[in-house]
């Protein structure tokens, strides 16, 4: 089957210049630091910066507790529709759909009015407010780690292993984390880099609950008044994205349809 | 066939383990408390917070006057551009993004390309807001590189009325997380067409054009416009990306809600939940939308 392949080098060649124009001409005028001298100093100022590595960290931790909380709540609900109330499924998978519907900055606006008062008062406190972003964090990666722990229960007999574990005298904490978690672990792996990726750089729900101290207000304040850092951090950042979904490409091989996120 | 399954001692003094502990009823619906809790408290509590305030006043009675304030010209105007880029990135994203994927499954290229572009995708989805900014400024900004390199050979994008900071401007940066995700979800659908369909059209003398005008293109026709849709409604809630590039100087809907959550900008609080919830509306009646088509994709092309 031999055909004229010249279109199909036309739109690959027009989407490759639009993929890496962007990221040459940044990458370019990173280097542009020093007059007159290609050099790495923007890379040197940002890597010595205190506040980039305060707030990469402070971004870290919270999506290290966004990922916990995400699993604990969607690996034993997934379990459990699948094994004892799939009458469920439906309303569940409709639940986790609904992030889709309520944009970023319309979940912040809520979260605030409804937490920010009596009687939770938590962003009266520093760990209340973090606790908050992990709470939005997770909503807004439900729909992701939910399809993604689904597909990987899916692909596991969740029935034969449960009795096989009971039969063994397992009780249900001993099933959960002993047999189940580890046989979802791609899946799991998958989901959580997903929300690494989602949550390091994420600006809208951190610029109105925390601020400058995570990472995407960070970026963002660098970006207004420090144009050559601003450069280096976007490479650095996008270094970044390609790294977590470069790792979850190597968990998932074959499997192309769960590296899709966003919060733009 | 397997000679240990008896050379253990069987203790017989024990009952046979229950298949499962004897859990039921209400017992049941413990194991899915905590995600319904988790649920109420994170996003259907804040949604209600929202719809109810919007049909409040100030004072907290009832009223229908702030979805009435949305016909302010102003807030429809916010509505009317934030829509419009929403439909033009979903359909220009869409269109590149199904011609690119259309390369690399039927369109006879190397298997490296697919990947390298699959790949690609993946990163380029998730690779937006501020930084996404940073990279199209420095590209087609006043000094980019692009724009710079476009006046030496004689085309002034920004004297011919090209601004970054505009309507297509914006557009064109929403297009790079845009496509890569028409290319991520329409990959495996141009996939699902099977050899045999194209086979039995040419049999019955079919030209390659009534091929995909005829067979191809209606199958795939709803998974084409529900990504559309996905598309549509990551540019509709995108705000870190267009705050950033223009610096809050362009009417959006996200950015109206941003100002209002800073400080009463709108000079009445009702007047932004009414904004917010009519945001959950649109996409609410998108998401509708989409749910239906994606059941009718499923029809023809099995994942």
């Amino acid at each position: 089957m031999r055909r004229n392949t010249f279109w199909s080098w036309f739109w690959i060649f027009l989407g490759t210049l639009y993929f890496l124009l962007p990221l040459i001409s940044t990458f370019l005028f990173s280097l542009r630091a020093k007059k007159d001298v290609l050099s790495f100093l923007s890379y040197e100022r940002i890597f010595t910066d205190v506040n980039f590595t305060r707030t990469l960290g402070f971004s870290l931790v919270v999506a290290v507790f966004t990922i916990l909380v995400s699993i604990l709540l969607v690996v034993p609900t997934a379990y459990w529709i699948r094994l004892r109330l799939p009458q469920l499924r439906a309303m569940i998978e409709f639940m986790t759909m609904l992030p889709f519907v309520i944009p970023a900055i319309v979940l912040v606006f809520g979260l605030i009015r409804v937490f920010s008062g009596a009687p939770f008062f938590l962003t009266n406190t520093y760990a209340g407010t973090n606790a908050l972003l992990v709470a939005a964090y997770a909503v807004l990666t439900l729909p992701y780690m939910f399809r993604s722990v689904d597909a990987g229960l899916g692909a596991i007999d969740v029935r034969s292993l449960t009795e096989a574990a009971q039969s063994l005298g397992a009780n249900w904490a001993t099933i959960l984390f002993r047999v189940i978690f580890p046989n979802l672990r791609v899946a799991i792996l998958s989901g959580a880099f997903l929300t690494l990726a989602t949550v390091i750089g994420e600006f809208t729900i951190a610029s109105f609950l925390v601020g400058i101290k995570a990472f995407g207000p960070y970026l963002s304040l660098t970006g207004q008044n420090k144009t050559y850092e601003a450069s280096s951090l976007t490479i650095i950042s996008f270094l970044l994205t390609w790294a977590f979904m470069g790792l979850i490409q190597l968990f998932n091989r074959g499997k192309s349809d769960s590296a899709l996120a966003g919060a733009h | 066939m397997s000679s240990n399954s008896f050379s253990k001692p069987v203790d017989t003094k024990r009952d046979a383990p229950k298949a499962r502990p004897a859990l039921s009823g209400w017992r049941d619906w413990l194991g899915v408390a905590p995600f319904f809790l988790f649920v109420f408290l994170f996003i259907v509590l804040p949604s209600f917070r929202l719809l109810i305030g919007s049909f409040q006043d100030v004072d907290g009675n009832f009223t229908l006057k702030n979805f009435a304030d949305l016909m302010d010209p102003s807030i429809l105007g916010a509505y009317w551009v934030t829509i419009r880029i929403s439909l033009a990135t979903a359909f220009g994203g869409g269109l590149l993004g199904f011609l690119m994927a259309y390369a690399v499954t039927v369109g006879g290229l190397p298997r490296w390309v697919r990947s390298a572009l699959l790949t690609f995708s993946g990163v380029a989805s998730n690779f937006a807001g501020v930084p996404l900014a940073f990279a199209f400024i420095t590209t087609l900004g006043r000094v980019g590189m692009v724009t710079v390199f476009l006046k030496l050979i004689g085309v002034d994008l920004y004297d011919k009325g090209f601004s970054l900071y505009s309507f297509w401007g914006l557009s064109l940066t929403y297009m790079y997380f845009q496509f890569p995700l028409m290319v991520l979800t329409i990959t495996p659908a141009l996939d699902g067409l099977r050899r045999e369909w194209r086979e039995a059209a040419e049999n019955l003398g079919a030209t390659p054009f009534e091929y995909w005008v005829k067979v191809a293109l209606p199958i795939l026709t709803p998974s084409i416009l529900g990504t559309m849709i996905l598309l549509f409604g990551n540019a509709f809630g995108a705000y870190a990306t267009a705050l950033s590039l223009t610096g809050g100087f362009i009417n959006l809907i996200t950015i109206l809600i941003g100002s209002q959550i800073k400080g009463d900008v709108l000079h009445n609080v009702g007047l932004g939940y009414a904004l917010a919830f009519g945001m959950v509306v649109v996409m609410g009646v998108m998401m509708t939308l989409y749910y239906f088509l994606r059941r009718r994709s499923e029809r023809w092309l099995k994942q």
